[in-house]
């Protein structure tokens, strides 16, 4: 039951986009097509599972028992880039259908912030393996729920009558601050 | 201190190893280019190219799937070094830039108010779109939103977008845009292989016009006195614009919807002076051409169908030679229409401007006899198009055929232009009533005979002649004797001495040519010394069929697909009169442009695409029946032409070109028509418009610098 509470507050109520504002650029700058939108959201799903699972290794046995907790940024940032460059070269051998679709989107979730956070909050939590890998996964999915809600937004947008001064980022970022404000209405629930 | 330093150098170095090995054990085989070619990108990974990022678009240019300059981010630089890496000539990579086709905007007829969400996407939701042409721009400005270079403005003053072609990168996320389909990326190549379509927006007169000239907008140019702008529209589409000038019977005309109010548009007037504007400036003006593709194409047939093709394929950019039989170049507009209608010195500089693109001309090569089809491959040339005419003048098969002083029309015609002699009698019988038996009457009279009789099977109405050419003919003397069949022609000594007719009735017959009956007792006998039939044309195939195994129909032209030109024979092409029968010039000239697009695309990807939507019949919502607004304005485009008592025994051209004041006030008439909409006067004047042309039609004078090729 805890699992659920966990994947509850991870895709929802600390939505890692709209409650902890993590990840804000690839956010504004892949959202303007609901199709990319989707493919950013299932590669970030991917590396940031992939990304947690080292993070959290290294910083189990590595990091923790020698006391060397304050180099957890510095370390991280190494782990998820040359991670990430990995699984592209894999993922052009293995799968080129795959490398097709994500593949436009791994060089920029190197730099995101989403992915960083989501490891740092599993260390910072100390969370055992099974609730890391449910943690990761959901506060992941949480982030293509708001890409994706988000995208929907922006096509609309652009349709739309909009002041001339409010156009483009500005009516982008307004409306992201009202969707936060939507969903900290989950924070009831907690 | 240490450790801190030891781990993350050794996670590093782990990292490093890992990648080094990973990149070893899943090396993907690429070619080498790709990744030269993505860092002369600009890495902005935006997609705009329709690729999913830089190194799938860097390996989409090496493979060559898109040209190289389609980096929107990087521009003409990223272009250039790509272009030159990979060893291509940027230079002649045409731009393709935005251009819609609507000519509505305001002035189209509303269905209802819309007063929903302004865009366009949105409107079209509602019925289909509040303005009633469907393919009618509805101006909400869909196209411009989309645009990320700020190239499109919607013009105020029509309703319509107005592209900068300064501007505008030819990226396409206008043509995405528009929920109309109007907008299109044009460039010259787009032009040429271009064909009508029932979903866009074509005026009457382009619909009818065989050889789909953008007659709107040349008449547009003419009126601004933009001469240049105006012949090069034509050219487009014609590059014979002195014969067409001259010999066309505008069938535009017919269309046009002047003649509701008052008199069509002396279309070809205008056509007339523009080209010989461009002739009398005695300077050629500058088409774009392709760079070299290398591709070889054989023409047999210097004809306007061979002429035509070989112009817009040798635009195309490739090596274009024509074989010709006889030994000047220009097929029948030169050996059979005679020189009071089109005089070779002035079709010799349409001729000249198709050889000045580099086209090779080889004459006194016939097929079948010196050339043959498989010797034309075996030397290298990739598509041999036939346009080898109907050179066969058709003989009645009557009693006394054999006699001497029995010619066919085209038998007569050709000797004026070649060094056999002359065919010159008293009293001359014509038979037939196309325009070839009243090139035969005016110029036997104009050679000296002293009577010349032209006997029709049918009534007047059924003269296939253009009109003018019938009354030319009556006003110079020619007698006209309809209803009367030949039945045989008499001689004495082995000498023609007359030809026995009698006289037919008609009855109808629905959906064909009427039955003709003689009538009993009504046989005379007409003397004469020289009888000219002009009764119809044929060709020969018979070497060619021998020779190569080409298929013939059963009226003896060449057999090919309507859709591609081709014949049975693949990289074979027919077209012009051999495969039509007898028909107009610009036909042929038409048909020309068809068998270059089939041959360019048979050359560069081995498939012919089909033509969606093409336009075939007139497009019946412009059919309209009243105009409303519109001032009546007499044509004064008549030609001027030389008196009758001057026209005989001279050959010098009837019919001269209209002023230059002329052809202004006459391209002034033109009510700029779209499918529905034309324009209006005393109207709002937020409700008229003047005829404006696409900014972005790349032929435009301003932008020529840009597009002709080194």
């Amino acid at each position: 039951m805890d699992l659920v509470y966990l994947a509850i507050s991870a895709t929802f109520v600390n939505n890692i986009l709209l409650a902890q504002y993590l990840g804000n650029c690839p956010f504004l700058g892949v959202s303007k097509k609901l199709e990319t939108a989707l493919g950013m959201a299932a590669a970030v799903i991917f590396v940031s599972v992939l990304a947690a699972t080292f993070t959290w290794m290294v910083s189990t046995y590595v990091l923790r028992p020698y006391g060397l907790e304050f180099l957890q940024t510095l370390t991280f940032i190494l782990i998820i880039a040359s991670l990430v460059q990995l699984v592209e070269i894999i993922m052009k051998k293995m799968s080129r259908t795959l490398y097709n679709a994500l593949g436009v989107y791994l060089p920029l979730i190197t730099t995101n912030c989403a992915v960083m956070g989501i490891a740092l909050l599993i260390a910072k939590k100390q969370l055992p393996f099974i609730e890391m890998l449910v943690f990761a996964c959901t506060s992941a999915v949480g982030y293509g729920l708001a890409l994706v809600l988000f995208a929907g937004h922006r096509e609309r947008l652009q349709i739309s009558a909009v002041p001339e001064s409010l156009q483009g980022t500005s009516i982008a970022l307004i409306t992201a601050g009202i969707m936060a404000l939507a969903f900290m209405g989950f924070k009831g629930m907690a | 201190m240490t450790a801190p330093i030891l781990l993350l150098v050794g996670i590093a170095f782990v990292a490093a190893i890992i990648l080094g090995i990973a990149a070893r054990v899943f090396y993907v085989e690429e070619d080498p280019r790709i990744e030269a070619v993505v860092d002369l990108l600009p890495g902005a990974n935006c997609g705009g190219c329709g690729q999913a990022g830089c190194s799938s678009a860097a390996e989409a240019m090496v493979k060559g799937e898109i040209p190289v300059n389609s980096c929107v981010v990087g521009g003409n630089e990223a272009a250039e070094a790509v272009g030159t890496f990979l060893g291509y000539d940027v230079t002649g990579a045409e731009p393709t830039l935005a251009c819609a086709t609507c000519e509505g905007g305001y002035r189209a007829a509303r269905k209802y108010n819309y007063s929903g969400l302004q865009d366009c996407r949105a409107a079209l939701q509602l019925y289909h779109g509040f303005i009633r042409c469907e393919n009618g721009c509805l101006g909400m400005g869909s196209c411009r939103n989309a645009c990320k270079f700020g190239a499109i403005q919607m013009s105020s003053a029509t309703g319509l977008p107005v592209f900068d072609p300064e501007r505008c990168v030819g990226c396409g996320s206008c043509v995405a845009a528009c929920p109309k389909g109007i907008i299109s990326l044009v460039g010259e190549q787009t032009k040429i292989l271009h064909w009508n379509q029932y979903t866009q927006c074509l005026s009457p007169c382009r619909q009818r016009c065989p050889a789909q000239i953008n007659i709107p907008k040349y008449l547009a140019h003419a009126r601004k006195g933009e001469y240049a702008a105006a012949l090069l529209t034509v050219k487009a589409n014609n590059p014979l614009a002195i014969a067409t000038g001259r010999v066309c019977p505008e069938l535009c005309g017919t269309e046009c919807r002047r003649q509701l109010q008052d008199d069509s548009l002396a279309i070809n007037a205008v056509k007339r002076f523009l080209a010989d504007w461009e002739r009398e400036s005695g300077e050629r003006l500058k088409v774009p051409v392709a760079p070299d593709t290398g591709h070889r194409v054989a023409i047999v047939g210097g004809g306007p169908s061979g002429l035509a093709a070989a112009y817009y394929l040798a635009r195309l950019g490739h090596r274009v030679e024509i074989f010709e039989m006889m030994p000047k170049l220009g097929g029948m507009p030169l050996y059979g229409i005679p020189e009071y209608r089109l005089s070779e010195e002035q079709y010799n500089w349409d001729i000249d401007g198709v050889l000045e693109l580099g086209v090779k001309a080889h004459t006194g090569v016939a097929l079948g006899k010196d050339i043959t089809i498989r010797s034309l491959k075996a030397v290298g040339f990739e598509a041999v198009y036939l346009a080898i005419g109907l050179w066969h003048g058709r003989l009645l098969p009557f009693e006394g055929k054999e006699l001497p002083g029995i010619y066919s029309g085209i038998d007569y015609l050709r000797r004026f232009h070649t060094e056999e002699e002359i065919i010159t009698g008293q009293r001359f019988v014509i038979i037939g009533a196309g325009n070839v038996a009243m090139d035969c009457a005016r110029s036997a009279l104009r050679a000296g005979a002293s009577k010349v009789i032209l006997i029709f099977r049918f009534s007047r109405e059924l003269m296939e002649a253009n009109p003018h050419e019938i009354t030319d003919a009556e006003n110079e003397g020619v007698t006209m004797r309809c209803l009367l069949s030949p039945v045989r022609f008499i001689g004495e000594d082995n000498q023609l001495t007359g030809i026995e007719v009698e006289q037919v009735t008609l009855k109808a017959n629905p959906g064909g040519m009427p039955d003709v009956t003689p009538i009993e007792g009504s046989k005379e006998i007409i003397p004469c010394d020289v009888v000219i039939q002009a009764v119809g044309q044929a060709a020969d195939l018979d070497a060619i069929v021998e020779a190569d195994g080409i298929e013939k129909t059963r009226f003896s032209t060449i057999d090919a697909d309507e859709e591609t030109l081709q014949t049975n024979i693949p990289g074979v092409f027919a077209g012009g009169d051999c495969f039509t029968g007898p028909r107009l010039l610009v036909e042929a000239v038409a048909s020309g442009r068809f068998a270059a697009r089939s041959i360019h695309y048979y050359i560069t990807t081995g498939e012919i695409p089909p033509i969606e939507d093409r336009q075939r019949e007139m497009m019946p919502p412009a059919m309209v029946d009243s105009l409303t607004n519109v001032k009546q304005i007499a044509t004064r485009a008549v030609k001027p032409m030389i008196p009758v008592q001057e026209r005989i025994g001279d050959f010098r051209e009837v019919e001269g070109t209209i002023s230059e004041e002329q052809c202004r006030s006459e391209a002034g008439r033109c009510l700029n028509c779209g499918i529905y909409c034309y324009d209006q006067d005393e109207l709002p004047s937020s409700e008229t418009r003047t005829a404006t042309s696409c900014p972005n039609e790349p032929h435009i004078v301003e932008k020529e610098k840009d597009t002709v090729a080194g």
